[in-house]
């Protein structure tokens, strides 16, 4: 498991691409403008399925208030949306939803998964369970907790928010649209069995051929 | 035990019904007895609960009795489940879960199916209507097939899953696919498409829904089910 951007694996590669642009006194500015604005108003996307997503809704009421962060308008649809932030345990049965929302965002955009069963399936090691959402779409910050206080939660917006302010225009694979693979999946099937093999003594486990 | 629930039916409300004081109803085993003879097996009582066993040939004809004879009147299904032992020599039960309104009393019916034979029960469609998403969840769960129900398809997952009937227990907790076959099956699954066209009341415009949208119903993301 190198740091290599997961959605590029699934890309072929068709001979280095050099960026015609390099970064310089223009480019750099003009990305803190824009990193600016976009990190200060991220209207994040609630897909809550569980109990995470009662703590998210203490995150966003008065106590806590991700108003603060400029998150104070929920977008309910995924069209307005910066940030999906999956709340809580996703079933197989509704990871072609989350997918579909994931791809009816418009760039620029980020996840976050919240908890740990959005990141890692948790202890629902079971048949119905996704054994964490980056099986399927790209994750940006990964909260863990179960479910993480809103001081988590917070801490994880915190993250977005420097992870966006060192983001630049120049690099052009960062705002690029994953591409899945065969069978419409967004890693490698060895990845996935990878990631979603079980903790502790527990080893019964069907593998890919 | 008997003289609060006495003293409290004379009272001058009129309208009280005691509880029952306990789930045991021998006078409707007895009755069953009478009228079906030897399609009703052991009855036994467990926790206060009497549970009796029917044969499965006459299970509908014995519900629709418990359901509509006065003195019976079980007017309202609670539950149907079904259990698999974990012995493999035990039969999976079916379990109707039976509760009289009027008289506040309840009756557990069970229909054992041995496994070298077909997992097939007759539907209760006609008697409660409320069993249809019941009937649906057993047979997803545990593949027991109740003939004659409108529209026998997998309730809680999705209808092309392929890996058979997870609460069986020759079922691996984490299901037979690999972790990535079951995301590529869940994700190939279409979500709108599970509605069947009784369901979706545009079934009479169906020749002016858009193309793909008719292929896709025609077609069935519905599947085959296993």
């Amino acid at each position: 498991m190198g740091l290599v951007n997961p959605a590029s694996e699934n890309l072929e590669v068709e001979g280095t691409q050099v960026s015609t642009m390099s970064p310089n006194w223009v480019t750099t500015r003009l990305d803190f403008l824009v990193n600016w604005a976009r990190k200060n108003s991220l209207w994040p996307m609630p897909f809550g399925t569980a109990c995470c997503a009662i703590e998210y809704m203490a995150t966003a009421a008065s106590r806590f208030d991700i108003a603060r962060f400029g998150m104070e308008r929920q977008s309910f649809s995924p069209r307005q949306a910066d940030v999906f932030i999956c709340a809580g345990r996703v079933p197989f049965k509704l990871a072609p939803v989350l997918r579909r929302i994931w791809d009816q965002m418009p760039q620029p955009k980020w996840c976050i998964s919240m908890g740990a069963c959005a990141s890692t399936g948790n202890v629902f090691d079971n048949y119905t369970v996704v054994q964490g959402i980056d099986t399927i779409i790209p994750v940006d910050v990964y909260v863990p907790g179960c479910p993480p206080r809103p001081e988590g939660l917070i801490y994880g917006i915190q993250l977005l928010q420097k992870k966006i302010a060192g983001e630049t225009f120049t690099d052009q694979d960062l705002r690029q649209e994953a591409t899945y693979g065969p069978g419409n999946l967004f890693l490698p099937p060895a990845r996935i069995d990878e990631l979603s093999e079980p903790f502790g003594n527990s080893v019964h486990q069907t593998r890919s051929q | 035990m008997s003289a609060p629930v006495q003293a409290a039916a004379a009272s001058p409300g009129g309208h009280y019904v005691p509880h029952a004081p306990q789930g045991a109803q021998p006078e409707t085993v007895a009755a069953l007895r009478a009228a079906f003879g030897d399609a009703i097996g052991r009855d036994v009582l467990v926790c206060g609960e009497t549970i009796v066993y029917v044969a499965r040939e006459r299970a509908h004809e014995i519900l629709a009795w418990l359901q509509t004879t006065p003195g019976q009147e079980f007017d309202y299904l609670t539950d149907i489940t079904a259990v698999e032992y974990r012995d493999p020599e035990l039969p999976i039960e079916v379990v109707y879960q039976l509760r009289s309104l009027a008289r506040r009393a309840d009756l557990r019916v069970k229909i054992a199916l041995d496994k070298t034979q077909p997992l097939e029960v007759d539907t209760v469609w006609d008697l409660w209507k409320g069993c249809d998403w019941l009937e649906r969840e057993v047979y997803d769960m545990f593949g027991i097939v109740f003939r004659g129900h409108p529209d026998l398809r997998r309730l809680l997952m999705w209808e092309t899953y392929a890996e058979g009937h997870p609460l069986r227990k020759d079922f691996p907790l984490r299901g037979h696919f690999s972790r990535a076959e079951q995301t590529r099956q869940a994700l190939a699954a279409q979500p709108e498409a599970h509605y069947s066209l009784e369901e979706l009341s545009i079934a009479d415009a169906y020749h002016e829904l858009p193309a793909d949208m008719r292929e896709r119903l025609l077609k069935g993301e519905r599947g085959t089910l296993t």
